[in-house]
């Protein structure tokens, strides 16, 4: 009983919580640094066009982002490309297949089409008719605010 | 040689900083952090596309109802058969329609009245969004005005309850259940026309 008594009286058992701000302000640091947003390596330059009458998606799990635009690097540099997520299509008939399967997954997909506003109608139209072919027909034109606020 | 100065340093023992609030604040800061981070919103125009075309045609709409803008490859309009700038287009929209029959070359109502987009397969992207924009904003301009009166323009009431400075207010108030009354009573119906298939 004795031995007991001593071992729960003598120290107090604490342990020190002076490091413990230091672990989560590393966490903190780590957090802001990191938040790089998952930028998709994009092969393509987009910029987006400007317009006024906007809507926000809120949900950003029902976006699935066409990049289309002029290609930034490669021996094709300059010519018109198509990217959905990190790779290039190369054979624009794939699209149905790849916006299909996407559709499976998420019924209420928007496909968020972010063309640069020096595309031609021809090759959106086309992928417009694609979008059609899988069904996926809700769809955004990404476009920016017109003459954004001067903070 | 233990001097005053060191003893008097022994006797302080004691004096710390308390740490422990210091986590706490950190958590705050964190938490902060991890709420306010909104990962720049995607904002853009909205559309439905037109499901795919089966066998049967599409539904015919009357010529008085269809607000034909064709946009051809070096940017220009043609709006219902004639040159137009683009800076008239919100209210030659607004005008066909807020028509209500009025006019035998406008709609008939706003359920019934169709704008149609056809561009040229050379029309730049660009051009093509102001066009689309500055449709939807003559419909945003005529929800604004339902938002703002609870009234149609021609006076019907939409079943606001209340009334909002505009109608972006009225949006953001919805719920997602909740239906948007204000299309309801005045939809939108803009056709982005068939590109022609091989000339």
């Amino acid at each position: 009983m004795a031995r007991f008594q001593r071992s729960s009286s003598d120290t107090e058992p604490e342990f020190t919580t002076a490091s413990l701000p230091d672990i989560v302000f590393m966490l903190l640091i780590f957090f802001m640094v990191s938040t790089v947003l998952r930028e998709q390596n994009i092969q393509v330059r987009t910029q987006l066009p400007q317009a006024e009458a906007l809507t926000k998606i809120d949900q950003k799990r029902l976006i699935s982002k066409i990049h289309i635009g002029p290609l930034k690097q490669g021996k094709n540099k300059g010519n018109t490309a198509i990217q959905i997520e990190d790779a290039l299509i190369e054979n624009r008939k794939t699209i149905r297949n790849i916006m299909y399967n996407k559709l499976q997954e998420q019924p209420k997909l928007i496909a968020s089409l972010k063309v640069d506003k020096e595309s031609e109608m021809e090759i959106i139209n086309e992928v417009q008719q694609e979008l059609r072919e899988a069904g996926a027909l809700r769809i955004n034109y990404s476009s920016n605010r017109e003459n954004p606020p001067q903070r | 040689m233990a001097g005053l100065l060191e003893q008097r340093r022994e006797d302080r023992e004691g004096g710390e900083i308390p740490t422990a609030g210091m986590a706490d604040i950190a958590f705050l800061l964190l938490i902060f952090f991890l709420v306010t981070t909104t990962i720049n919103v995607d904002t853009g125009i909205g559309m439905t596309l037109p499901p795919k075309l089966q066998d049967q045609q599409p539904p015919p709409v009357k010529d008085r109802n269809m607000f034909k803008i064709l946009v051809n490859a070096q940017g220009e309009l043609l709006v219902e058969e004639e040159q137009a700038n683009i800076n008239q287009l919100r209210d030659r929209v607004k005008k066909h329609v807020t028509n209500y029959g009025n006019e035998p070359d406008l709609s008939e109502s706003p359920s019934d009245a169709v704008i149609s987009i056809k561009t040229d397969a050379q029309t730049p992207y660009d051009t093509y969004i102001k066009v689309l924009d500055e449709v939807w904003m003559a419909y945003r301009e005529i929800w604004d005005q339902i938002a703002r009166t609870g009234q149609t323009p021609r006076g019907e009431s939409v079943g606001l309850g209340k009334t909002y400075s505009s109608y972006r207010e009225y949006y953001n108030s919805l719920e997602p259940s909740d239906d948007n009354v204000i299309r309801d009573a005045f939809g939108a119906q803009i056709s982005i026309a068939e590109p022609d298939t091989g000339d």
